[in-house]
């Protein structure tokens, strides 16, 4: 995986602006759905999808491919236009989010959309099955195989019992294929984490049980992109990247609200957003204003 | 008479008949499915010697996976593991695994339609003196209900080898039932199997009753049918092994020959076998049926005797369940 230049990154916000506003267009159509959580992934995914994943959107049965497992399928509408915008299916397709018959389920559904490795909604399961992949793929393909398990979740559903379960179980197997990312936004649908169940310190929990630990700022391409090659580089033990995040980050009257947690945005409030959006939050000037 | 053409245990009615705990045929069929196919792989929750995964992992060290105490992480691997190709069996005791681990199931295996065979050792009320928080009494209701399962539960050791074989080569969730006491032996090698295909072990000229029942309780609805057969009442008795898919054709069939039902298992009445049997027959051929299971209770300790008579699934529960059934 490359370092990034300058004229990648700037490609990538671009990218992420792009995708942060199929977000809005989405959640503003279907008329529910989670806001706070897609939007803060946004620089995330886009970095997955257009830099650091090795697939194929054209060849999806590809063996070689990294997965990404989406354990937190509540923020799906990101991924849906992650994998639109690289090209799984058509940026159209989007706007049926939740609508019968949709591909793109309320809740990302294996079947229903070839290109998603897991079916997830029902919190803390997804690094189980990340666990189960390295195990099957290092019994298949050796102890240096070099597909990665990225594995996303979030902060809230590690009050998961499941999830310790898992991370114990990855520590103790030393798989090093699987990168964790965990979208540190600090709020859940009741509150902040940090009132709800106390997650800190999760770096000394992921220590704990022998999991490599990094650090970064969430929008931050470079940083994250870093961290990742890190763990990459990690032989001896899974790593986690626990990455800040701004919850709805990009648009202003969302961001850090834990009520835009569980909710979409109605016509206004889409049209505001949107307006952010195009503006890169004023920095640029809207062709539409 | 006994039918022929099950090939059946030839001592199956002597006093001294072989005793064998159902669920050793869970570790010889999977050896065979591992013998056979190198991509069958076993995870157990810290009971492997008990489920008999023990047989597998001896044999092939590399391809276990010890989970610890964690059966819903346990299902979540597993279904990893079948995105990989795999064919993961996992097992644990029934109250944990499907018990503890439900949603699990239904969402990472079933849902993401998974290739995982689940195997819930230690089913049933005749577990014994553990007392009734091991005793899984509400596992099949729990398991027929969610889309893709395949539920079995075995009569005996041997037909759990072949039901364990059998889920290996069928690329679908299973539910794979055990019990955990010695249980007399009334198949043979020879005997025919099938998914989803139920087998007439009794048959008569003129049967009154048939008995419908699976897992341990196949063996004191035989005994029950020969004792009857001597007071005069003849029985059917199907052993209907294969609760999802059930056998719809075999079901109606008996009912339809002996105009009456009893049918009998180890589970709570609400939601069991025989549920799943009145849900086959009032839509296809309505007959007077009885239930023979637990009525929506906990069980206890005790000896795997006491617990069957005293709930009523021994011979003396199935003979009036049979009367009661004659006199509606």
């Amino acid at each position: 995986m490359a370092n990034l230049l300058d004229e990648k990154v700037k490609f990538l916000e671009e990218k992420a602006n792009d995708i942060r506003r199929s977000i809005v267009e989405m959640l503003l159509e279907a008329g529910s759905g989670h806001s706070a959580g897609p939007l803060g992934m946004a620089d995330i995914f886009t970095l997955l999808y257009f830099h650091v994943l090795k697939h194929d959107p054209k060849n999806l049965g590809w063996p070689e491919r990294d997965r990404v497992i989406l354990s937190n399928g509540h923020i799906c509408p990101v991924l849906y236009a992650a994998m639109a915008h690289s090209g799984y299916f058509p940026v159209e397709e989007l706007k049926t989010l939740r609508k019968f018959g949709s591909r793109l389920q309320g809740h990302p559904h294996r079947e229903w959309l070839p290109g998603i490795e897991t079916s997830s909604g029902p919190l803390g399961s997804g690094l189980s099955q990340a666990v189960g992949m390295a195990i099957g793929n290092r019994m298949n393909d050796g102890q240096s195989d070099d597909k990665w398990f990225y594995c996303l979740m979030g902060d809230g559903e590690l009050d998961c019992g499941q999830v310790w379960e898992a991370v114990m179980m990855a520590g103790r197997d030393k798989l090093h294929n699987i990168i964790g990312i965990i979208d540190r936004n600090n709020i859940q649908i009741d509150g902040f984490t940090e009132d709800i169940m106390p997650l800190d310190s999760l770096r000394d929990k992921f220590e704990s049980f022998n999991w490599h630990v990094l650090e970064v700022d969430g929008h931050n391409f470079e940083s994250v992109n870093d961290a990742i090659g890190q763990a990459q580089a990690m032989f001896s033990k899974p790593s986690v990247i626990i990455a800040h995040t701004i919850p709805g980050k990009g648009v202003e009257f969302m961001e850090r609200k834990f009520e835009w947690h569980g909710k979409s945005p109605n016509a206004d409030e889409a049209k505001e957003a949107l307006n952010q959006l195009r503006t890169l939050g004023g920095k640029i000037k809207s062709e539409h204003e | 008479m006994l039918n022929q053409n099950q090939k059946l245990n030839p001592k199956l009615l002597d006093k001294d008949v072989e005793q064998v705990p159902i669920r050793f045929g869970y570790g010889e069929g999977l050896l065979k499915a591992g013998e056979e196919n190198e991509n069958v792989v076993a995870l157990c929750a810290d009971l492997t010697d008990s489920t008999k995964t023990s047989t597998f992992s001896k044999k092939f060290p590399e391809r276990f996976v010890e989970m610890g105490i964690g059966e819903q992480s346990m299902a979540s691997v597993a279904s990893g593991m079948a995105a990989m190709g795999k064919v993961p069996f996992i097992a644990s005791y029934a109250m944990f695994s499907p018990g503890r681990n439900w949603e699990q199931i239904r969402t990472t295996i079933c849902y993401n339609n998974s290739n995982v065979k689940v195997a819930g050792a230690h089913a049933g009320i005749s577990v014994g003196p553990d007392g009734g928080t091991h005793q899984a009494i509400e596992d099949i209701a729990i398991t027929r209900v969610i889309p893709r399962m395949n539920v079995v539960v075995p009569c005996d050791s041997v037909e759990a080898k072949k039901a364990t074989y059998a889920s290996s080569k069928i690329e679908e969730p299973f539910y794979l039932r055990f019990a955990r006491e010695p249980t007399p032996i009334v198949t043979t090698e020879e005997s025919p199997f099938e998914v989803g295909k139920a087998n007439l072990l009794r048959d008569a000229k003129n049967p009154q009753v048939a008995i419908i029942a699976c897992g341990p309780s196949v063996y004191n609805s035989l005994m029950v049918a020969e004792e009857l057969s001597r007071e005069g009442i003849e029985c059917l008795v199907l052993n209907n092994h294969t609760i999802k898919p059930m056998d719809e054709t075999s079901v109606i069939d008996v009912a339809r020959r002996a105009g009456r039902v009893v049918t009998v298992e180890e589970h709570q009445v609400k939601g069991g076998m025989g549920s799943a049997v009145a849900e086959v027959l009032v839509k296809n051929y309505p007959v007077f049926m009885e239930f023979v299971g637990v009525e929506d209770k906990f069980g206890q300790s005790g000896t795997q005797e006491e617990l069957v008579e005293h709930y009523g699934m021994g011979i003396s529960g199935i003979k009036e369940a049979v009367k009661r059934v004659i006199n509606k």
